[in-house]
């Protein structure tokens, strides 16, 4: 769907994506993770054409970019940071304007489509009220119908949860999640961590231009090998299990053990009481912060360490 | 994309109310003559004012020189300048591009809308200039006051006619027929200049973001040149000056017409036209937008 050859894209002296080998495959639900101000933006810019690479090569949908993007785009939805509209239209009168713009939308059934993107995103019932009364949340509906109205095999989202509010932002998920599942693959980018985990299969972490990470979630996120057990007795089962916990607190241990159901049944067994257990994976948020910097929007007085999760408090 | 463009012209407040100032200024100017009769002396004042009193069918020649000075260079400059700056501005530049509208098909479309922009308010100016001095001066009044303007000045003054015939600014009368090609002259003639004016726009437009950057910096091209024109010492460039020939049109109220500043003022704005739209071309068409 995706792939990119050592991409790269200097503007002046800033490297901001470098030597990035990107694979988006069909059916993906891909989130691009990264910090503020790690290219995030620049690569999705340079998948739609927008931004030409200075090295390396792109195919999207198979054809390469930016020669064919004429045959490309028409089949890939994108919003692009903010969404944008004519403010002095209505919402309805804008998506139809950009439907008109370009190849691939035909006007036969251009008022349907339009009404479906509209309800697809919760704006079905929108008046004539110009974009310009919009609310932010309205505009960011706004913008991800405008990607849906034609379809497309692809959605290229950059940000897409901006502005939405918690139901905005689940309704938002059910949908990616139900246009995925009929066949579309959904690009994402996204610094909401928590998001990413709920949404995606596949990610892929950016940091400074380059891309450090790409894998499925699941192979992320396999158990590690530790156990998390809560008990009011936990004196007792540090006793019984013998250099096995790796840390404690007064009620809960964590228990390097491969399979829960055999420890509990140990510590059931010696009479050790257990209130809860569960295997330890970890979290998005703990690969993410491990792996990249701060971003370029924190601005610190000491040099802090290239990476390591003490100077990645910008990343929330 | 150009029926796109060009019903985003037609949706947009700011056509109408620049093309309805535009079309204003004429009208009151006119008012202010009917009421006090107060015209110009000839060889002073605007172009053909002192002529409008006797015939009020030469008052779209005086509208047209009331406004291409500032008014409509500022209107053309803005409508040009906004084109794709506007469009940055707002963010919907990049949706546009990805939607997939190419560039140059843009580009293209942005111009052909200008063009339509132009005309629109030319051709405005010129039809209730014409209703307005009919109306308030007559066409034809019964005997002919027409001299021969003080064209050393660059000021013409015009006459008039009698039976359906308008006076040129030789003396000569004109038909009716000749009087409406000879304005149609004008109008072309004020068109390709203002259309000079659009490209050199058009191309600050795709250098910036900003839309004030881009109408300003047009303008501020042509009171250069303005400056230049009336400076003797500049002479050696004055001829490829963009607004060295802008009121060579005034030539087409002379009997019979006298084309040298006419066809150079076509010239000139053909290669300002052609320079500007390929470097607006050029840069469009290679530049990233991050906007």
């Amino acid at each position: 769907m995706i792939v990119t050859r050592s991409l790269t894209k200097q503007y002046g002296a800033v490297l901001a994506v470098d030597s990035v080998d990107l694979d988006v495959r069909p059916g993906d639900r891909y989130g691009l993770l990264g910090p503020n101000g790690s290219g995030k933006t620049t690569l999705v810019r340079m998948l739609l054409g927008l931004v030409y690479a200075t090295k390396g090569e792109i195919e999207v949908l198979g054809k390469p970019v930016p020669r064919r993007v004429s045959e490309i785009l028409p089949e890939v939805g994108a919003l692009v940071e903010e969404p944008a509209a004519y403010p002095h239209l209505s919402g309805r009168a804008n998506l139809r304007l950009f439907d008109a713009a370009g190849p691939g939308g035909r006007r036969r059934d251009r008022r349907k489509r339009v009404d479906d993107a509209l309800e697809q995103v919760g704006l079905g019932g929108i008046d004539r009220r110009p974009v310009r009364a919009y609310s932010l949340g309205m505009r960011q509906r706004l913008g991800l119908a405008a990607a849906l109205v034609r379809r497309p095999r692809l959605l290229v989202l950059d940000e897409p949860g901006n502005g939405l509010d918690p139901r905005g932002i689940k309704d938002f998920r059910q949908l990616l999640i139900d246009l995925n599942a009929v066949g579309t693959t959904v690009f994402l980018s996204s610094h909401l961590l928590g998001e990413v985990e709920l949404l995606c299969t596949r990610v892929g972490v950016l940091d400074r231009g380059r891309l450090v990470l790409q894998q499925d979630l699941a192979e992320l996120q396999a158990p590690t090998g530790r156990v998390i057990v809560e008990s009011p007795d936990v004196s007792r089962a540090v006793a019984l299990l013998d250099g096995r916990v790796e840390a404690r607190t007064e009620a809960t241990m964590v228990v390097r053990h491969d399979d829960p159901a055999a420890l509990n049944a140990r510590l059931v067994g010696a009479g050790i009481r257990v209130t809860a257990m569960t295997a330890h994976h970890l979290s998005l948020e703990e690969i993410v912060l491990g792996l990249t910097g701060a971003g370029s929007d924190q601005v610190s007085g000491n040099h802090r360490p290239a990476a390591g999760p003490g100077g990645s408090e910008a990343v929330q | 994309m150009i029926a796109v463009e060009l019903f985003k012209l037609v949706r947009r407040p700011r056509t109408w109310i620049s093309i309805l100032l535009l079309c204003a200024l004429p009208v009151a100017v006119a008012i202010f003559i009917a009421v006090t009769h107060l015209a110009p002396p000839p060889g002073q004042g605007g172009a053909f004012l002192s002529a409008v009193v006797q015939d009020g069918s030469l008052f779209p020649a005086a509208a047209l020189a009331l406004v291409l000075p500032v008014f409509l260079p500022v209107a053309v400059a803005l409508v040009a300048g906004d084109s794709i700056a506007g469009e940055a501005a707002v963010g919907t530049l990049r949706y546009l591009l990805i939607r997939p509208v190419g560039r140059t098909r843009l580009l293209a479309a942005k111009l052909v809308t200008v063009i339509v922009y132009v005309l629109l308010a030319v051709v405005s100016v010129t039809l209730t200039s014409y209703i307005t001095g009919v109306a308030l001066f007559g066409s034809a009044p019964p005997e002919a006051v027409g001299r021969p303007g003080s064209l050393q000045a660059g000021i013409p003054t015009g006459g008039v006619q009698a039976g359906g015939s308008a006076t040129s600014l030789s003396g000569a009368r004109l038909t009716i027929m000749q009087l409406i090609e000879r304005i149609g002259g004008a109008v072309a003639l004020i068109t390709v200049s203002m259309l000079g004016v659009a490209a050199i726009a058009l191309f600050l437009s795709t250098l910036t973001d900003s839309v004030l950057g881009a109408a300003f910096g047009a303008l501020a091209a042509l009171v250069g040149s303005e400056v230049l024109v009336t400076l003797n010492a500049a002479a050696a460039i004055q001829p490829y000056l963009p607004t060295r020939y802008w009121l060579a049109w005034i030539d087409f109220f002379r009997q019979p017409v006298f084309w040298r500043d006419i066809q150079r003022g076509f010239g000139i704005q053909a290669v300002y036209v052609a320079v500007f739209l390929a470097a607006a071309w050029a840069n469009f068409s290679t530049k990233d937008v991050t906007a």
